[in-house]
C-alpha cells in the first residue's frame, strides 16, 4: 500500500463495462514527509475520496477485491481516507 | 519479502471494512546492509511490530490478507510478517557495500 494525495479526476466514457459508475482519480504517492514519491497513477475509488484528500491505495490483483464483481479490471484502488495530515506519524 | 524499518502509523476512520482493527504502519524500505532507501510503503501489522523495529514485509496479497486478517481475499497487498533480530552477510559483500 502507498500513502497518496488525490490530485485530480479522470473522465472516460468508453470503458470496460465493469468500470461503469466507478470514480477514477489521479493519485500521487507520497513519502514520509508527505512529499511526492514516484509518478502519479490513475486509481479506482472504493472509499469515497475526493480531490485534495490524503488516502492510501492498494496495488495488484487485490485492488479489485473491494468490488462485488471481482473481475473489475484495476491494479490500483483507493481503500481508505487518512483522517488528516496530522494522523500520519513517522520518526 | 522486503526489509524495512517501521517509522510510525497512519490513522484512517473511513476505510474498507476488512481493515477494521488493523494497524497500518508506515515503513521505509532498507537494504540488507542497513541503509535506508528513502522509499516508503504502508503495511498492515500482523506481528505487533513497534516504531523503530526492522521488519519483514510480504508484498503478495494472499499471504498478506491471510496473515493480517485471518482470511484471504481482502484488498491488502502488504503485511508485516516478522521482526528482524539480526542479519548476517558475507564479509566480502560488507566490504563491497562500504567501498561504494
Amino acid at each position: 500500500m502507498q500513502l497518496a494525495r488525490v490530485i485530480g479526476t479522470v473522465v472516460a466514457t468508453v470503458k470496460n463495462d465493469s468500470l461503469r459508475h466507478r470514480k477514477l482519480l489521479v493519485v500521487q504517492s507520497l513519502n514520509k514527509e508527505l512529499e511526492p514519491q514516484g509518478k502519479p497513477l490513475v486509481a479506482v475509488d472504493a472509499a469515497g475520496a475526493g480531490v485534495g484528500e490524503l488516502v492510501f491505495w492498494c496495488r495488484g490483483k487485490e485492488a479489485s477485491f473491494p468490488f462485488k464483481r471481482e473481475d473489475t479490471p484495476t491494479d490500483c484502488t483507493i481503500i481508505a481516507i487518512v483522517d488528516s495530515d496530522k494522523h500520519v506519524s513517522s520518526q | 519479502m522486503i526489509l524495512a524499518k517501521v517509522l510510525g502509523n497512519v490513522v484512517a476512520t473511513q476505510k474498507n471494512h476488512r481493515y477494521e482493527n488493523a494497524r497500518v504502519m508506515m515503513c521505509e524500505q532498507m537494504t540488507p546492509e542497513g541503509e535506508m532507501t528513502g522509499h516508503t510503503v504502508l503495511a498492515l501489522d500482523a506481528v505487533d511490530a513497534g516504531v523503530g523495529d526492522t521488519v519483514l514485509i510480504v508484498q503478495e496479497g494472499w499471504s498478506a490478507s491471510t496473515v493480517a486478517t485471518g482470511k484471504a481475499g481482502a484488498a491488502i497487498d502488504s503485511a508485516i510478517v516478522g521482526v528482524v533480530d539480526r542479519i548476517d552477510l558475507l564479509e566480502t559483500e560488507k566490504v563491497e557495500s562500504s567501498g561504494e
